[in-house]
């Protein structure tokens, strides 16, 4: 019996073992080492010398910019997770009602996912959102009578707004919607035969009181893949808002922040990393707070 | 990659099309044979309208990037935009690669390769450890399962600035090692893998312990081959999420020769010097791998997809 105890430990570590090193070595030690360098003044230096405690997340806390990105994210979030989270969910709803051309649409409306956030920006930057006359919203609001706008540049009102949050949610809503189609799947049909005999009315009824809840765990799921990579945001804010230039102050989000920070002239790698461990703390916090409160992991449920 | 032909995986209890044809799962009246309810007609009506008017709009963008890129330069600035061009250039995807300028061929070469070797290299070891998760028993599996599931937590931005100095301490920047294998352990797809073969019936695994397989080629030989949906989901996105990562590449392919599909159009982008067409018929280009990619394997992503727990 001894022996095959061993033989199992042995075994797990074959399968398990290179990942594991892998994911150490390139997860682990990054994440520990800039720990370590939030506190060490470390310009230009990635074996610095001088401690400064928590200096580096006092003055991170206290710079506007960072802050400002800080809060760049909140209203990004706030926009972009219930906008892709109704546009998913609909789309999947209807899609899923839908017996003639099922795949069509689903097909459709998942594509843009294999398109990468550099073409997207490129194609709403240069071609839909264009300031001049040939970008498609302003000719198809010149037909309408309505004056041209510089879309990325207009910050009273934010229009740059409406630019950022479209891509994301076209890029992204097929594949949330893809998710909810996975639990419509998985809702058994006798439970629309129940609220059928209950006199349920098919439509908002049901919905509310079958579909809806039935879908609890993909949405809580959901809501949180939309939020952590939403805290992620950098390709399309990088790729539509600085140019040859350099990059606006409004409108940057935490990673953009850091990028220039860190990777940027200054390589302050000391202040870069308090940085990106204050976001990594806000991001376990959030994602911990919402997994417990929307109960993530709860099987009774199912 | 080829895609796999069988979805016989040991779960068809719905039957391999899960997706595909009219099925009503999810119930509502459109399932059941009823005499047909004028409003219920008007209702679906309506349904296919909204959706043919959304899906027009989800294309309208990919519309726009074949045209520009087939236009001549002045179908693309010219204040009389109109929605089609007046001519189509088919040279312009010849010019692109011809330019000294842009190093598209490569970059594409150097896309495909990282690409593809990610892939292969994420399956291999993220399948193997989520199968070692699941099945074999030892007494810090747990520990080891959380460990990995923490890591989907930390945004990229905490690891960024060390993972870029380990890397260049190992002198692998703007070489292809350093675009690939910092990449190769995904948590994420080590978490799908876990979650499909803790679900996976334990019958087959048995049949071949008592014939006197061990776990190497129970996985080899029983275990793989019936799971090919889930490899091929997973494969998917995380082929996909390779060709267009950008932020690493970014970082890490400093030489012209290191860049990435994607590094190279987005120094398109921030640069002044802009010759539109060629910068769209870039884009496009890039993408056909990928439609192509998603095109074929894109039932083995929603039926992995429902399969594995990815939304669990």
């Amino acid at each position: 019996m001894r022996r095959r105890i061993s033989d199992n430990t042995l075994w797990f570590w074959v399968f398990v073992g290179p990942f594991a090193v892998g994911l150490a070595l390139f997860t682990y030690v990054p994440l520990l080492w800039s720990v370590y360098l939030s506190f060490f003044d470390a310009h230009n230096t990635v074996s610095p010398t001088d401690f400064v405690g928590f200096d580096n997340y006092t003055a991170m806390l206290r710079d506007g910019a960072f802050t400002s990105s800080l809060g760049t994210f909140a209203v990004f979030s706030l926009f972009i997770v219930p906008a892709t989270y109704a546009l998913a969910l609909a789309l999947a709803l209807m899609v899923n009602r839908t017996r003639r051309f099922q795949a069509f649409f689903r097909s459709v409306f998942f594509l843009p996912a294999a398109c990468s956030y550099v073409v997207a920006a490129l194609i709403w930057k240069l071609s839909i959102f264009n300031g001049v006359r040939f970008g498609l919203a302003n000719t198809v609001l010149g037909w309408f009578g309505a004056d041209q706008t510089a879309w990325l540049s207009t910050t009273h009102p934010p229009w740059y707004w409406l630019v950022i949050v479209t891509v994301r949610l076209w890029l992204q809503a097929g594949f949330y919607m893809i998710l909810f189609l996975a639990g419509l799947q998985r809702i058994s049909p006798r439970l629309y035969e129940a609220a059928a005999v209950d006199g349920a009315r098919p439509g908002w009824q049901v919905f509310r009181h079958i579909t809806f809840p039935q879908l609890r765990t993909t949405s809580v799921a959901v809501v949180l893949l939309l939020v952590i990579n939403a805290f992620q945001a950098f390709d399309e804010f990088y790729n539509l808002l600085s140019d040859a230039r350099g990059y606006p102050p409004y409108a940057r989000p935490p990673l953009v922040y850091l990028y220039y920070t860190a990777l940027g002239q200054g390589q302050n790698l000391g202040m870069g990393s308090a940085g990106a461990v204050i976001l990594a703390l806000i991001v376990a916090v959030v994602t911990v707070f919402q997994a417990r409160w929307f109960g993530l992991g709860r099987k009774e449920a199912d | 990659m080829t895609a796999p032909r069988t979805t016989g995986g040991p779960r068809t209890t719905e039957g391999p099309r899960t997706t595909g044809g009219p099925r009503t799962a999810g119930g509502g009246p459109a399932g059941r044979r009823r005499p047909e309810d004028p409003l219920v007609r008007v209702g679906r009506a309506l349904r296919l309208v909204i959706l043919a008017a959304l899906a027009l709009l989800f294309l309208v963008p990919f519309y726009l990037l074949v045209r520009n890129g087939l236009a001549a330069e002045q179908d693309i600035t010219s204040p009389d935009w109109t929605f089609f061009p007046t001519t189509l250039h088919w040279s312009n995807v010849g010019e692109l690669f011809d330019d000294p300028a842009v190093p598209m061929g490569r970059s594409l070469v150097n896309s495909a390769l990282i690409a593809v070797a990610t892939t292969l290299g994420t399956l291999l070891f993220a399948s193997l450890a989520g199968y070692g998760l699941a099945r074999i028993p030892y007494r810090f599996a747990n520990q080891v399962f959380y460990a990995v599931l923490g890591t989907l937590m930390v945004p990229s931005a905490v690891t960024f600035v060390p993972s870029f100095v380990l890397v260049s301490s190992l002198g692998w920047v703007s070489s292809l090692r350093g675009l690939i294998v910092p990449t190769l352990f995904s948590g994420f797809a080590c978490f799908v893998f876990r979650q499909f073969f803790t679900g996976f019936p334990r019958e087959l695994e048995d049949a071949a312990r008592v014939d006197g397989l061990g776990y190497w080629r129970t996985y080899w030989r029983i275990v793989v081959p019936n799971a090919r949906p889930v490899f091929a989901a997973v494969g998917t996105i995380v082929f996909i999420g390779a060709w267009n990562s950008f932020l690493w590449p970014l970082v890490i392919g400093q030489d012209r020769d290191a860049w990435t599909v994607q590094v190279a159009l987005s120094t398109f982008t921030t640069a002044q010097v802009v010759n539109l067409h060629e910068l769209f018929v870039a884009a496009a280009v890039s993408i056909v791998p990928l439609v192509l990619v998603f095109l074929l394997l894109q039932r083995y992503i929603v039926a992995g997809v429902e399969r594995s727990g990815i939304d669990d």
